[in-house]
């Protein structure tokens, strides 16, 4: 794998967000930018291609005509910029009726000091194929400065799976404003999950999936918030067609960073269903959660609901586990780690592994 | 030890919970290997009484000693009096978002193939990847506690009514299970496990055959006996009976 241009000692900060620079991990494709840059764009599996968007926009004049599709240009400041700017990041495409079981990763990479990182992708998962994908980002590790803007367009036709796991582990002063959206086609299945558990300015991350006949759209986001990190998450599904299912499930803890936790279904047509869960711990009195759920019905055949609580891990349950011969910061921390390990329907047991490893290293800013 | 014997000393307890009294005087002694059995009625103080043996922070304790092997616990926190040798399996145990059965045993040091060996005999295999006592029904988390403190391996195991709310068919393996961290197959000289337990049903004693009964009633320790003939009393006449023994000291 061709990652020369990564410092020996910065690889670990890729490892860290599920990005593998050893080529021991079994992936079927991979890319790697850092800063604006493509380093590596390469794959083992014949029924994929990966570009970066630039070369893809070159080689597919249609693939212009899937950018700012589903994400409008003119969302905010944000999205402007991004269209402004040269079309960076990957196209991903899976042929029709290829199962790649064997995860896709890439990595977006900043490494100079107060850089602005724009990156665009699409991902297109055709008829009846499947994929899995790990998106790590992180920076260099004497770069506390600088932003992250990421367009990324989903495009999940008949019958097919994509799950999508972004790993973030930016820096103190980083702000970090992803703007994602998705089509998920008749019987399309769509999972995405969202796990930042280092401390960083500001994340501002609401991605979207438009669901259509029988289609199924998932969001997961996993935070832990440090001291002097401002998250504003969330997801929004909308559940357009006929049998159309989604769920939005964040599970938020707070160790003095203040959180937004949001969730906004629609249920749009005949027997949509679709459940949230804003769930939020709070570990001290610095943090701050407000927790938002929103259950729209404009049919009256679809089903909504949810389920919020945001509070302090009880006494009783710490005291229950010190029983046990374990000390109260070690009660805490089991508590608060199961509490983001939640289990994911539908995500492959290799990915969930890799999230639950994740968080079982993460120090959780050494609090506990 | 002590230089008694005695695994376990509770001299003149007094605690509260908030500002309720909830043990008054109790004078309890455990040597190794005995079983004692603790019967009373709702709200007496039994469970008071482990949960402060244990270290629950809510008892506070107003007046008196624990000693453990001779050493005071009264000011130790529960997990040091875990470490020490006690367990306790809870009556109404908290269900814990987020810590997982397996995940609290490997933080206990448990090797994993003791975890699923007993697991397996416990039928709580498919329960160890699972939140603690979330969705459990009321045998699963007698079990789940039963597993926790065999596992354990505690010196004094406290066990607070292990079998309510089980089936006939549980009450024998929980019993059998706990019969064997008692080491009851054992002469009682070789035994170096001791327990409290609370029971209503009086089941356990089929399995236990503990060395000693006791009542309590207000939060005191009223009459103390065989456990077979205390608990046939109380079959016999009722709590009553015990209540008008406080104040009839010729029949006491």
């Amino acid at each position: 794998m061709n990652s020369e241009t990564i410092p020996e000692g910065e690889k670990k900060r890729l490892e860290k967000v599920g990005y593998d620079t050893s080529g021991k991990l079994s992936r079927s494709a991979s890319f790697l930018m850092s800063d604006n840059r493509t380093l590596l764009s390469e794959k083992k599996e014949k029924k994929l291609e990966i570009l970066s968007t630039e070369l893809a926009v070159e080689k597919y004049p249609w693939v212009k005509d899937l950018m700012f599709k589903l994400v409008s240009k003119d969302k905010d400041d944000y999205t402007r910029l991004a269209a402004s700017s040269p079309p960076r990041g990957f196209f991903l495409r899976v042929l029709p009726g290829a199962k790649i079981n064997i995860p896709v990763q890439s990595c977006f990479f900043i490494k100079t000091k107060r850089l602005s990182q724009v990156v665009h992708n699409i991902i297109v998962a055709e008829p009846e194929s499947e994929v899995h994908i790990i998106t790590g980002c992180t920076t260099a590790s004497y770069v506390k400065q600088g932003s992250h803007i990421g367009i990324t367009e989903f495009y999940v036709r008949e019958n097919a799976t994509l799950t999508y796991t972004m790993l973030h582990d930016w820096a103190p002063e980083v702000v970090v404003y992803p703007r994602s959206s998705a089509l998920v086609e008749k019987n399309g299945v769509f999972i995405s999950n969202y796990i930042a558990l280092t401390r960083v300015k500001e994340i501002n991350s609401y991605p979207e999936a438009h669901v259509k006949d029988g289609g199924i759209a998932r969001f997961y986001s996993i935070i832990y918030a440090q001291d002097e990190s401002f998250f504003d998450i969330g997801a929004a599904t909308f559940l357009e067609e006929k049998g159309a299912r989604g769920e939005i499930i964040n599970r938020v803890v707070s160790s003095g960073g203040r959180v937004v936790s949001r969730g906004h279904i629609l249920g749009a047509a005949k027997d949509t269903k679709g459940h949230m869960e804003c769930s939020g711990l709070l570990l001290n009195k610095k943090g701050m959660i407000h927790a938002i759920p929103e259950l729209k019905g404009i049919f009256p055949e679809t089903e909504l609901s949810h389920e919020a609580a945001v509070g302090k891990i009880a006494d009783e349950e710490i005291n229950y586990l010190m029983t046990r011969g374990i000390d109260k910061d070690t009660a805490v921390s089991l508590i608060v780690r199961g509490f983001l390990d939640t289990k994911i329907k539908g995500l492959p047991p290799q990915l969930q592994k890799l999230i639950a490893g994740i968080i079982e290293k993460s120090s959780l800013g050494g609090r506990i | 030890m002590d230089k008694n014997g005695y695994l376990l000393e509770v001299e003149d307890l007094w605690v509260k919970v908030e500002s309720k009294q909830v043990l008054r005087g109790i004078n309890l002694r455990i040597k190794k290997g005995e079983i004692h059995i603790i019967f009373g009625p709702n709200g007496s103080g039994k469970t008071s009484l482990l949960g402060t043996i244990m270290g629950l922070p809510q008892y506070r304790i107003i007046k008196g000693e624990i000693k453990f092997k001779g050493e005071s616990i009264k000011n130790m926190p529960s997990f040091e009096r875990a470490r020490l040798g006690i367990g306790l399996t809870f009556q109404h145990p908290p269900s814990i978002k987020g810590a997982r059965l397996e995940n609290l045993l490997k933080v206990m040091g448990i090797e994993e193939q003791r975890i699923k060996n007993l697991a397996k005999r416990l039928s709580l295999l498919e329960h160890l990847p699972r939140e603690i006592n979330r969705g459990f029904s009321g045998g699963e988390v007698k079990r789940s506690e039963v597993l926790q403190v065999y596992l354990q391996q505690p010196e004094l195991v406290l066990l607070d009514e292990p079998e309510s709310g089980v089936d006939l068919e549980n009450i024998v393996l929980i019993s059998s299970v706990i019969g064997e961290l008692l080491e009851k197959n054992k002469p009682i000289i070789k035994r170096k496990k001791s327990a409290i337990v609370i029971t209503h049903t009086g089941y356990i004693l089929d399995y236990l055959h503990a060395d000693k009964g006791h009542v309590m009633l207000n939060g005191e320790i009223v009459c103390s006996g065989g456990p077979e003939d205390v608990f046939d009393k109380i079959k016999k006449c009722g709590y009553e009976q015990c209540a008008s023994c406080l104040t009839s000291p010729k029949e006491k």
